[in-house]
């Protein structure tokens, strides 16, 4: 008998699924080191210049060179800090994060946990996240940190009811909380896709995802010219990494749920004439992903008070408003949402 | 019940949107500012009283290191002092080349403002674009003086040396292939004239370029609309001049009120605006470096038919050439005087000012006829501008003090001189 049945069941099992996840993580890290280098190169550009290109050929090795130094970076705990708070606001941050992933389908069977209410799930790891940052605001004893995470508190609120509203009319069409089956209900080409009767929705949750990644230009946490760096103005080295690698893993899943709820994930535009592939999602998230990078080149920073203003006064009425169109489209099977 | 305090907020001197080294002392009800003290001193060089201990000619370099994005108008001040007390007549060749660097100046500085305003708005393109032209501009510097920044070119008198024929070229080397110093090169084939011609050909199309990004950007409107309003009055008692001024309305330009050099033969207009808000002097400063383009083309087409003297023949404050100083009696003594006792100026004071980018620059002059002055005082524009932060930042929020501070184009060399 081998070593595997000799086992127990449960340990079988935990192994099984800690391979399955870090066959996700894994190449989820490469891609969000290779999207701070494609950010730095994109940017550089757009800015007439060219980016990092010394670290090996074009730069390419640039996110390793980063990873090392902030590895081996001292990591500095504020003299008046609440040090237990301070360590554990990252990780608090970057575990969501993570975790999101599970239920993201890349195609029809590869999937890490098929559960069927992905969408709540998803919505609720999205929002644990924001904890980390208020706690790490508090737990520095700076005051442009307690800045930072009273503006993300104040922010996340404002963006995740019209973010959860905008998701509401993609499960009212799909009639699914699953996400695999929310794809495979815009199957049939360019067509039948939920971002053509979703727009106004689409719209909402493009902009409530850059918002809730605190993204430019809705960058008020961090907040570079006003207050520094915001929540995590006093980490270094790994800490001040694990925020940044949850801030970019988040991107690459709010991109990646565009391209599955909006726009029909796996799915080919033209499945007569190209067929289903996971490359098609890799493809769409990754012009969301760019989407990010040229917002930030392009727009400057809106003041706090009026994100909020946007969230609560725009974004909130046009997805109620949308909503209620919907319904009485489904209701009465108007056009497209049948 | 606990007492509400307010949130004191020490912003700078080391914040990212600072501008040097401001302190900024904020009490804030939660994000609105109550309260905004800004404490200065922090880059005090004593440049005043520097100016004191040396021969008149070794201060010009000081007067750079005052504002130092705008180097040359520093110098203008200064040396429109000591000419306005000896009552020298200088070249009128020297004065085209001086407004010509003055409007050069304007640029850079204005590029400068427009890109760090932008930064500290969020919007990090228009920096980038910014210094590439800025570039081109420290190149000219360095083609008449040597130095991309501290120039020390105008000269009571005149100007140091007259327009080189040939601009610098860039070479090729490790780090720039053939082909990218060629390209580099392209519009540097000809004289400082021509690269500078080149330069206002296009100059425009960039303007055009920030305004693409911020002007009708509705982000950049809702920053700046409304922020920081000055009334007309207002302006007037806090002693704004320059752009601050002319956006709260007045149309107020020494370079058309008290013309000085040949600022009365060039062609340009006055832009004004109408809010007082950050929009308005945004688009002020805008307008001012596409006017600047124009002063600096008319400026080329006379100097290119015009050769003749840069620098004053009066050799009792100009260096005699170096041939008759080898040859001739009187031009040795003169070179020895002013190379070591340098000249002096007849007891009395004066007070000269030029259209400085940032608003009126004023050199205030005592001489007790001796051959360094018994006091000089600066004004600064910037100095009045900062002063009005608190009343410009009340009751706005954190986010619009740094807008704040951009509009008001703070350097700190010249408030702490």
């Amino acid at each position: 008998m081998s070593i595997w049945g000799w086992l127990h069941e449960y340990v079988q099992f935990t192994i099984y699924s800690g391979v399955k996840a870090l066959m996700i993580l894994l190449p989820l890290f490469i891609v969000v080191a290779y999207y701070t280098y494609a950010e730095r190169k994109v940017i550089g550009y757009m800015q007439s210049r060219k980016g990092p290109n010394r670290v090996g050929p074009k730069g390419l090795l640039q996110p390793f060179a980063d990873m090392i130094k902030l590895m081996f970076k001292e990591i500095i705990i504020p003299t008046n800090s609440n040090r237990y708070l301070f360590i554990i606001a990252p990780v608090i941050t970057f575990a969501p994060a993570m975790a999101a992933w599970a239920v993201i389908p890349f195609n029809d069977t590869l999937v890490f946990s098929n559960i069927n209410a992905g969408l709540l799930y998803i919505l609720a790891m999205t929002s644990v996240g924001v904890y980390g940052v208020i706690i790490a605001g508090w737990a520095s004893n700076s005051k442009y940190a307690l800045i930072g995470a009273m503006r993300s508190a104040a922010q996340i609120v404002a963006y995740e009811i019209a973010m959860g509203f905008a998701l509401v009319g993609v499960l009212m069409v799909a009639g699914s909380l699953n996400l695999g089956e929310i794809v495979n209900s815009q199957s049939g080409g360019i067509g039948e896709w939920f971002f053509i009767p979703l727009l106004p929705l689409f719209f909402v949750y493009l902009i409530s995802g850059v918002a809730e990644t605190n993204r430019a230009p809705f960058d008020v946490a961090e907040g570079e010219s006003e207050i520094v760096a915001g929540f995590h103005v006093e980490y270094s080295g790994m800490t001040f990494a694990v925020f940044f690698l949850a801030e970019y893993a988040n991107m690459i899943l709010i991109a990646m749920l565009c391209a599955l709820l909006f726009f029909g994930g796996w799915l080919s535009p033209f499945p007569d004439l190209v067929g289903d592939s996971i490359g098609w999602l890799f493809g769409k998230t990754a012009v969301f992903m760019l989407l990010f990078l040229w917002f930030r080149a392009t727009f400057p920073r809106y003041r706090y008070d009026q994100i909020m203003r946007l969230g609560w006064k725009v974004l909130l009425p046009v997805t109620i408003f949308w909503l209620f169109v919907e319904g009485v489209a489904i209701y009465f099977e108007v056009g497209l949402f049948v | 019940m606990p007492e509400i305090k307010n949130y004191t907020l020490n912003f700078g001197p080391q914040h990212p949107a600072a501008h040097g080294v401001l302190r900024l002392v904020l009490e804030m009800d939660g994000e609105v500012i109550e309260r905004a003290d800004p404490h200065i001193g922090l880059l005090h060089r004593g440049t005043e009283k520097l100016a004191e201990t040396k021969p008149y000619n070794q201060t010009i370099g000081y007067m750079d290191r005052l504002d130092y994005v705008s180097m040359m108008c520093n110098e203008h001040g200064y040396v429109m002092a000591i000419e306005k007390m000896l009552d020298l007549e200088i070249p009128e060749r020297a004065q085209y080349i001086r407004v010509m660097f003055d409007e050069i100046t304007r640029i850079l500085n204005h590029l400068m403002w427009i890109g760090t305003h932008a930064l500290d708005v969020g919007a990090m393109t228009v920096f980038l674009y910014a210094f590439r032209e800025r570039e081109d501009l420290m190149d000219m510097y360095e083609a008449v003086s040597g130095a991309r920044m501290h120039a020390t070119y105008y000269r009571p008198g005149g100007v140091a040396r007259d327009l080189p024929d040939a601009m610098p070229q860039y070479l090729e080397s490790r780090w720039r292939s053939k082909k990218e110093a060629d390209r580099l090169n392209q519009n540097r084939q000809g004289s400082l004239l021509d690269f500078i011609e080149d330069f206002c050909r296009r100059f425009p199309r960039y303007v055009d370029e920030y305004e693409t990004l911020l002007t009708d950007n509705r982000i950049w409107k809702q920053r700046t609309v409304g922020i920081g309003v000055v009334s007309e009055d207002r302006a007037y008692q806090l002693g704004f001049t320059g752009p601050m001024l002319r956006g709260s309305g007045v149309e107020w330009d020494l370079r058309k009120k008290q013309p000085y050099e040949v600022y009365d033969k060039v062609d340009f207009d006055i832009p004004v605006g109408t809010n007082g808000d950050c929009y308005d002097r945004y688009l002020v400063r805008v307008e001012e470096m596409r006017q600047s383009n124009r002063i600096i083309t008319q400026c080329i087409d006379w100097l290119r038919v015009n050769p003749g003297l840069s620098m004053t023949e009066n050799h009792k404050v100009a260096a005699p050439r170096r041939e008759a100083i080898k040859a001739d009696m009187e031009g040795l003594i003169h070179h020895f005087k002013l190379f070591t006792e340098g000249y002096t100026l007849p007891p009395g004071e004066v007070y000269a000012s030029v259209e400085h980018p940032k608003g009126e620059f004023g050199i205030y002059l005592i001489s007790d006829g001796a051959n360094k002055p018994y006091r000089v005082k600066i004004r600064a524009p910037g100095f009045a501008h900062l002063s009005s932060m608190n009343e410009m930042a009340q009751g706005h929020m954190l986010a619009d003090v740094v807008a704040i501070i951009g509009t008001q184009d703070i350097v700190f060399g010249e408030i702490d001189r």
